[in-house]
């Protein structure tokens, strides 16, 4: 391959989820140039696959208290700086009968000295709060969990960075290092979208790549040991509870019940996997995260669900080890000195609760290695509101369009209310930056796709404005539409019963009954003449030729 | 409050999708009493478009230019497949009946021939189906011949874009173009619906406005393409104003669901089965279906009806649909027949339902679950006998069939319906009916 295009930078961030987003904002704002390099799209990988619980840290009180304290000190700081990703919502640690008395009994203890507030609740008006609760609740405890929009604040942290001068490829895959002595001199990619081939010489590169962070030190000559565990969620139909709620007990699966706007979210699994190709939820994890999670909620037992997703978490310790639990869920700094290499790292493991401290960390190892002094300021700096990214909050689409929307506006999406304007902002947004957005990408940034219909009914509108508004051409939208789903799907299989199925009917009557998306180049080249390999026994190209 | 009312008749149709009207609509052509059970909402979701069968076998995603070839390939390949199950000539009388009892009712059909037609989706793919409109069949002859064509959309109808249909056909058809205008009166309205549209057009006033912005827009165009709002009751009037005025051949093109030609074919057919004397209990659902021994009556215990209904029928076809018809139902483990909990043939578990691509060739394995019956029809039962003597099946919800792939949605409905209801003639008339 050749590589005509060639790059300079201070740092390389390997990576565009929670984690290497905030390091490419901590280190723009100490001023220094960095990229950051992403094979799919911002969130692609675990930071894009979670619940989008803020931990409190009583979580992991019993298990790791240095996990708990730093989820205590980092969802404040959160809160404080990045309020714009956060519903407050509390948390309630709830025991149902049959759970360990023990652990119960010293739970109040374990966060008093993890520094994190726990009050016992009444379990009756526990239940009037949150009426969905079992009856059959022996404890409650209110703890300061939340939650967060993961991608509000990846995309809303990379906008402030990108405007403090970083600069983001998407859609661009390493291939390589170029290695001299215990330096890398250039890092090979090729962007996915275009073909060709780029180099990126810069002064220190970080691996933020989430799981893929093992194959990129393999690739850099530093291998280090990690395993993954795949973590199934289910998203309901309507939304169950208030608060977040977590199961009173040492973590196990399906634990968590977490508010998303007008949804619910429950998991996780963790199931110990070897590949991370092809991680798809399965119709056996979705049956035991709906028979565990009821225990506590007996409505999910009958509850509507209309998606799925799985994630894998990269838990960096020794491999063999048989549950992905019993690793720790602190982050791992790596300087790969040792491994002979003086300006690469990798950052890896830690939680979406703590991805900025992890950025500060690794951005801290990058800059005395750069012979950089100044300060990090992410714990201080508010992150600022950038308009593009405010549609991927759930309920929030609703609330705008309700309270005033512009005349000439139009809706798109009348599950979640997605405003025509929303994609506009979005597409017009990557497109300054010298994107050619997706389909997907929108869906990503916004509502699309996520009510009800699946994206049926709104992907096709979507596509249908963007050609309108000349943004597509040529066969671009049937494409998109098609790749669209095809990851939509990903995550509808396995919560398909009930009246889920009877919806995913109406969107294979619509999308392959009437448009034929699967027969796709086929059906619109027979549509003149039959190519030879397909053509029906009773083709007559001599009465196609007459017309 | 007395007892329920109570209503006897020949037949009992259960379901008015596609393949209930239909099994009304040919019962009573043949001198049966009918009582029709069920809303015709599922009808909503129709393009108005009449598939046959356009691919076999759906794996290999085949075209075929004649149906009725496909069919015998088709009964070859898949034996128990429904369409496998009724004979040409049957299938034939079927189509043409159906087709005539909706010309009648006011949606003229261009003429059924021996070949597939091909037309024009709202994504810019062209489908292949049997049965189209009058009023979008000049758009099948352009998609053949391409010559100069104009596609026209309104600003505000968001699920159809001109633009979109003649970017994605532009490298083959290099005379289509397109053109968006405002719809008379609704200029400021950001979104329009196509009901609406459809109902505006049949005032002369906002037809003649709509002729007028775009007469000056056809240019060399030899034809000229709308989404499909040229009138809902009266749409054949309006279509044959639109061509009278613009002086050349004009088409329509499905939107999405709920679409106008959808609402055309729920009016057509309601008003079509109810002239042939149907009973017709829309808002009713069956609650319980009970049946004498060896023969006799049915007994269908009716909801949704003021103090509710009881109806006696020699004989019942279920029509109920598949999952969004709500003929069947599915929880986590397996998929059950909604009234009666007839034995459904499926994949042994829930794993094997899906496809991990959506668009996977080879089709999902559910949409094949279904009953399973015998050769007159009648589903059946655990023992592998028929439920009832005079219980039947048509449609959807019969197994051994994928219509979304295979393209033949209305062909089996219309054409199961006709053989059922030919064995419940006999059924009824044996019994010393009529």
């Amino acid at each position: 391959m050749n590589y005509p295009s060639f790059i300079q930078t201070q740092v390389l961030i390997i990576g565009g989820g929670a984690t290497g987003t905030a390091l490419a904002r901590d280190l723009a704002l100490r001023g220094v140039d960095c990229i950051l390099v992403e094979k799919d799209d911002i969130n692609a990988g675990a930071s894009g696959r979670n619940h989008g619980l803020l931990h409190s840290g009583a979580r992991y009180v019993a298990g790791d208290r240095q996990v708990a304290v730093e989820c205590r000190i980092e969802g404040a700081i959160l809160k404080r700086v990045a309020a714009q990703t956060i519903q407050d919502t509390g948390g309630y640690f709830v025991a149902v009968q049959g759970d360990d008395e023990r652990y119960i009994a010293d739970f109040p203890s374990l966060c008093a000295r993890a520094g994190i507030a726990a009050r016992a609740v009444d379990i009756a008006a526990a239940r009037a709060l949150e009426p969905a609760l079992s009856e059959r609740t022996i404890a409650v405890f209110e703890v300061p969990d939340a939650s967060i929009d993961p991608f509000r604040l990846s995309l809303e942290t990379m906008a402030h960075a990108r405007s403090l001068g970083a600069r983001l490829m998407r859609r661009t895959r390493v291939l390589g290092f170029e290695r001299e002595g215990r330096r890398i001199r250039a890092v090979r990619l090729q962007s996915l979208s275009g073909g060709e081939g780029l180099r990126i010489e810069a002064a220190q590169i970080v691996n933020a790549a989430g799981a893929w962070a093992r194959e990129l030190a393999l690739l850099a000559g530093a291998p280090i040991e990690m395993t993954y565990s795949k973590g199934t969620l289910l998203v309901t139909h309507t939304r169950l509870a208030e608060r977040a709620l977590t199961r009173l007990r040492p973590p196990a699966d399906a634990d968590i019940l977490m508010p998303g706007g007008t949804v619910s979210i429950v998991g996780t699994t963790s199931t110990p996997v070897s590949t991370l190709d092809d991680i798809q939820p399965t119709t056996a994890e979705a049956d035991l995260i709906v028979a565990e999670a009821a225990r506590m909620l007996p409505a999910l037992a009958t509850m509507r669900y209309i998606r799925a997703f799985a994630g894998v978490r990269p838990l960096v310790g020794a491999a063999g080890v048989a549950d992905g639990r019993a690793i720790s869920r602190g982050y791992a700094l790596l300087d790969h000195e040792d491994q002979g290499l003086d300006n690469f790292a990798t950052i890896t493991g830690g939680k979406l609760s703590t991805c900025r401290l992890m950025a500060e960390r690794a951005a801290d190892l990058v800059c005395l290695r750069l012979g950089v002094t100044r300060p990090c300021l992410t714990a201080t700096m508010p992150l600022p509101v950038a308009p593009e990214c405010e549609w991927t909050e759930p309920g929030r689409s609703p609330r705008a369009w309700m309270r005033s929307h512009a005349r000439d506006d139009t809706l798109l999406c009348e599950c979640e209310l997605v405003p025509g304007r929303a994609v506009d902002a979005i597409y017009d947004a990557l497109r300054a930056a010298g994107d050619t957005p997706t389909l997907t990408d929108i869906g990503l940034r916004s509502r699309v796709g996520k009510g009800a219909c699946q994206g049926a009914f709104c992907a096709p509108r979507t596509v249908a404005h963007l050609y309108n508004r000349g943004d597509f051409q040529a066969r671009r939208g049937l494409d998109e539409i098609v790749d669209f789903f095809d990851e939509r799907w990903r995550g509808q299989r396995a919560v398909l019963w009930g009246e889920q199925l009877a919806q995913a009917e109406l969107m294979e009557a619509l999308h392959c009954g009437t448009f034929g998306e699967e027969l796709r180049g086929e059906e619109l080249r027979d549509a003149r003449t039959d190519d030879a390999p397909r053509a029906a026994p009773n083709a007559d190209p001599a009465d196609e030729a007459s017309r | 409050m007395t007892g329920a009312r109570q209503e006897s008749c020949d037949l009992a149709v259960i379901g008015a999708g596609m393949a209930g009207m239909a099994a009304a609509l040919f019962a009573a052509e043949r001198g049966l009493s009918c009582i029709q059970i069920g809303n015709s909402g599922g009808l909503l979701f129709a393009s108005g478009l009449l598939d046959l069968l356009g691919v076999h076998p759906v794996a290999e995603g085949r075209l075929w230019q004649s149906p009725y070839e496909a069919l015998a390939a088709l009964a070859r390949d898949e034996p128990d497949h429904p369409l496998a199950r009724v004979d040409a000539a049957s299938i034939r009388n079927a189509l043409e009946t159906f087709v005539a009892a909706l010309g009648n009712a006011g949606l003229a059909y261009a003429p059924l021939t021996d070949r597939n037609r091909k037309v024009l989706t709202s994504i810019g793919t062209v489908k292949t189906t049997f049965g189209v409109p009058r009023s979008m069949v000049a758009g099948s002859y352009a998609l053949e011949a391409r010559p100069p064509c104009l596609l026209v959309d309104f600003r505000g109808l968001r699920e159809f874009s001109a633009a979109q249909i003649a970017a994605t056909l532009g490298d083959r058809w290099p005379g289509l173009r397109h053109q968006q205008i405002a719809f008379p009166g609704y200029e400021a309205v950001p979104e329009l619906y196509a009901a609406h549209l459809a109902r505006a057009l049949e005032s002369a006033e906002t037809r003649g406005r709509t002729i007028a912005l775009v007469k000056p827009l056809l240019g060399d165009a030899r034809v000229v393409g709308f989404p499909a709002v040229l009138g809902l009751a009266r749409a054949g009037a309006v279509h044959a104003a639109f061509e009278a005025a613009l002086r050349i051949p004009v088409f329509e093109i499905p939107t999405m669901p709920t679409s106008v030609p959808g609402l055309r074919l729920q009016g057509a057919l309601e008003s079509a089965v109810s002239a042939r004397g149907v009973h017709r209990r829309q808002q009713a659902r069956v609650r319980a279906l009970s049946f004498e021994a060896d023969g006799g009556t049915a007994t269908l215990e009716l909801d949704g009806i003021p103090g509710g209904e009881r109806v006696l029928a020699r004989a019942v076809v279920l029509a109920t649909g598949r999952f969004s018809g709500r003929g069947l139902t599915a929880d986590r483990g397996r998929v059950r027949e909604s009234i009666l909990g007839l034995p459904v043939a499926q994949p042994n578990s829930r794993e094997a339902w899906h496809q991990r691509d959506f668009l996977d060739p080879a089709g999902h394995a559910i949409n094949r679950a279904g009953l399973s019956i015998d050769d007159a029809w009648r589903p059946l039962g655990a023992n592998g006998k028929p439920v009832w003597p005079g219980l039947y099946a048509v449609g959807s919800i019969l197994a051994h069939q994928d219509w979304m792939r295979a393209k033949c949605g209305s062909g089996l409905s219309i054409a199961t319906a006709w053989a059922a209801v030919d064995q419940v003639t006999r059924q009824l008339r044996g019994n010393g009916a009529g």
